[in-house]
């Protein structure tokens, strides 16, 4: 791989989305991620690996994706802008400290580059079918915000996002990747650096002895941070805690927390979602999707307006928190909403529950292991619009 | 601060969380023992203790992590040696210290405890070994003695358990040392030692486990075992790792059996990135 040696890339590259995302990150001022290698997600770790010496990051490959997970977390506490990355069967190792991180509100990113499953499934080939798993795949309630890339562009675009997000909020951020976009080599634009926004770290202005690490210090839900060393002599557990973040064992402390960490994400939906349409105006049947999957749905979509429908597009770009209210108000104006999928139906059920019946909701499912044929999609828009 | 009565203040009470105590640790259990030795090395150990922070995995010891005043992690199960690598990696001025049990340590978060030592992060692995899971009830772990009992397996235990300074230093540990819970001054000096080294050190504490491991095996109280490990215990400094085997209620080698010096992970990886720069 060429870097030149530079720490800052600019200009025009043509790569894989997997590197771009490794680009991103580098772009959004991470500076530590621990890694496993494992496909489709290898590429990145092993571009990090030969980036970081030049940009004063710090890479290490750990002795599993558990391992991984949590050091990404050790790193935050120690100042850092933390990532791992991985795909279906590392990913699921993750979980226990996906929700270590949503409990002791920690900023980081888990890429997941995602291939068919279950279990060792196709490694090196795509799948969708971790979606519900981003959002449920840790025991107990907790939300977090997930992010789906539709090109190498966007793995480079978004994953500055998803660092963003994390540091807004102050919860993991899953950034749902999946083979073909990994895989896939295109024009990636990287801008000037210093043009770039980035949402820095909110650190607290308290002095030790004043500051309280799960006490937010603002009118918004989310505490602000310190790291290790700064005096304030923080405890962080993964257990129920109070403001001080000491253990709490107890249903008030356990319903104050859970509301809290919960709301920080529910109250801001509006502020965090992110859809991107394309001829809803006068659409009578609308294609939802993300990810690859929406450059499928807009050749279907481009077959059926060719042939006179009312087609329109509406793309997520943040999965999670799920766009409620907008799919709520597309129910009442539509009469069907098509959504295909690489896998067997899961934001479908997000659909169906935020249509609520007010339109008709249709599935276009695939079990993985390449892209739906576009002509799959076609015949369901040409199908539902009868 | 919370003082003891009579005015004085206890000297280990300035790095504890007094607004915590009690603690929950059982009458007779081995782990406060352990951490006013702790307390103790901090004072001969010269580091600067803002930049000392503590992690623990979870159980009885893990719990230790609470009670230090000092930037301090909880984390998962098995988990505290990855956290740390974190942490060291991201800040290398950090004095970091993994306070753990050895059900957490060593079962649980025994590949990650190889790998550390492999690596020679510079970190202190302090592990309270009472011989059983405790916080769940004393089921058995990897370290319980042949033929002792615990609820998991109550007709004894039929598996090899580990040897815990043969495994860190096979592993390429710098510093390995064996005390017991009754040998407090010797404990407390090891400890300021491992402190100061430049690399994965570790040492094992046996303590006793009243309510359960000593409770279940009919190895009397806290006290009786304080007299047993006292007239069981062979310091044998220096000795061969590979014959410092637990045998259920036969003597115990103790000691510093390992102390060397090896390149840390940091400084490893600061030298080949020197010799990169300079190509």
């Amino acid at each position: 791989m060429s870097n030149n040696g530079k720490a800052e890339l600019t200009g025009a590259l043509y790569i894989d989305g997997d590197h771009a995302a490794a680009e991103g990150a580098i772009a959004a001022g991470c500076n530590f991620v621990a890694g496993y290698p494992i496909t489709p997600s290898t590429e990145i770790v092993e571009r990090i690996a030969a980036r970081f010496p030049g940009t004063g990051g710090t890479f290490i490959q750990m002795e599993d994706e558990i391992a991984s997970s949590i050091a990404i977390q050790g790193a935050v506490w120690g100042g850092a802008k933390a990532m791992t990355v991985s795909s279906g069967p590392g990913i699921s190792l993750m979980m226990e400290h996906i929700g270590l991180a949503a409990m002791t509100e920690v900023p980081c990113v888990f890429v997941n580059v995602q291939r068919g499953g279950p279990s060792t499934g196709l490694p090196t080939l795509p799948a969708q079918a971790d979606m519900m798993q981003a959002r449920w795949g840790s025991h107990g309630d907790y939300e977090i915000i997930a992010l789906c890339p539709n090109s190498p562009q966007e793995c480079f675009d978004l994953i500055i996002q998803a660092f963003n997000l994390s540091e807004q909020y102050r919860v993991p951020v899953m950034f749902m990747m999946d083979e073909s976009i990994g895989h896939m080599t295109e024009r990636v634009v990287i801008p000037p650096y210093r043009d770039i926004p980035i949402v820095p770290r909110k650190f607290t202005v308290r002095p030790p002895g004043q500051y309280r690490p799960y006490e937010p210090e603002d009118d918004t839900l989310v505490p602000a941070l310190t790291k290790a060393g700064q005096g304030h002599n923080v405890h962080i557990t993964g257990l129920t805690h109070d403001e001080r973040g000491y253990p709490v064992m107890s249903a008030v402390a356990q319903d104050k927390l859970i509301r809290r960490l919960v709301g920080k994400i529910r109250n801001n939906v509006h502020k965090i979602t992110d859809v991107r349409a394309d001829g809803l105006e006068d659409a009578d049947v609308v294609v939802l999707s993300y990810g690859i999957t929406s450059r499928i749905a807009m050749r279907a979509v481009r077959m059926a307006r060719e042939r006179g429908l009312k087609v329109g597009c509406l793309r997520l770009v943040v999965v999670w928190p799920f766009p409620e209210q907008v799919i709520r108000e597309l129910a009442e104006r539509v009469s069907v909403m098509i959504m295909p999928e690489i896998n067997m139906g899961q934001m479908v059920l997000e659909v169906e529950r935020c249509a609520a019946g007010r339109c008709r909701v249709v599935s276009v499912p695939h079990a993985g292991g390449t892209v739906h044929d576009p002509k799959t999609i076609f015949h369901a828009i040409m199908e539902a619009a009868g | 601060m919370t003082t003891t009565s009579g005015g004085l203040q206890n000297p280990v009470e300035q790095y504890l969380r007094m607004d915590r105590i009690p603690h929950i640790w059982c009458p007779g259990c081995g782990i406060g023992t352990t951490v006013n030795c702790f307390a103790r090395a901090l004072d001969d150990s010269g580091l600067n203790l803002q930049n000392l922070a503590i992690v623990s995995g979870i159980g009885c010891t893990g719990r230790v992590a609470g009670y230090l005043d000092f930037d301090s992690f909880h984390t998962t199960h098995g988990r505290a040696l990855p956290f740390a690598t974190g942490l060291k990696l991201a800040n290398p001025e950090l004095k970091v210290v993994v306070y753990s049990g050895d059900g957490d340590l060593i079962a649980i978060g025994g590949n990650h405890f190889i790998h550390a030592a492999r690596r020679n992060l510079d970190v202190t692995v302090i592990c309270v070994n009472n011989f059983n899971y405790a916080m769940t009830g004393g089921q058995v772990a990897p370290t319980t003695p042949q033929n002792a009992v615990g609820t998991t397996a109550p007709l004894g235990v039929v598996e090899r358990p580990f040897n815990l300074p043969f495994l860190a230093d096979s592993c390429g540990a710098v510093y390995v040392a064996r005390w017991t819970a009754f040998h407090v001054r010797q404990l407390s000096k090891s400890m300021a030692e491992a402190l100061r080294k430049d690399g994965f050190s570790f040492i094992e504490v046996i303590a006793p486990c009243p309510t359960l491991y000593e409770r279940r095996n009919r190895l009397g109280t806290s006290l009786e075992r304080m007299e047993w490990y006292r007239d069981n215990s062979v310091i044998k400094n220096g000795a061969d790792t590979r014959e410092c085997d637990i045998v259920f209620q036969d003597k115990i080698v103790c000691g510093k059996f390992v102390d060397r010096e090896r390149e840390n992970l940091i400084e490893a990886t600061r030298a080949k990135q020197e010799a990169a720069r300079n190509r």
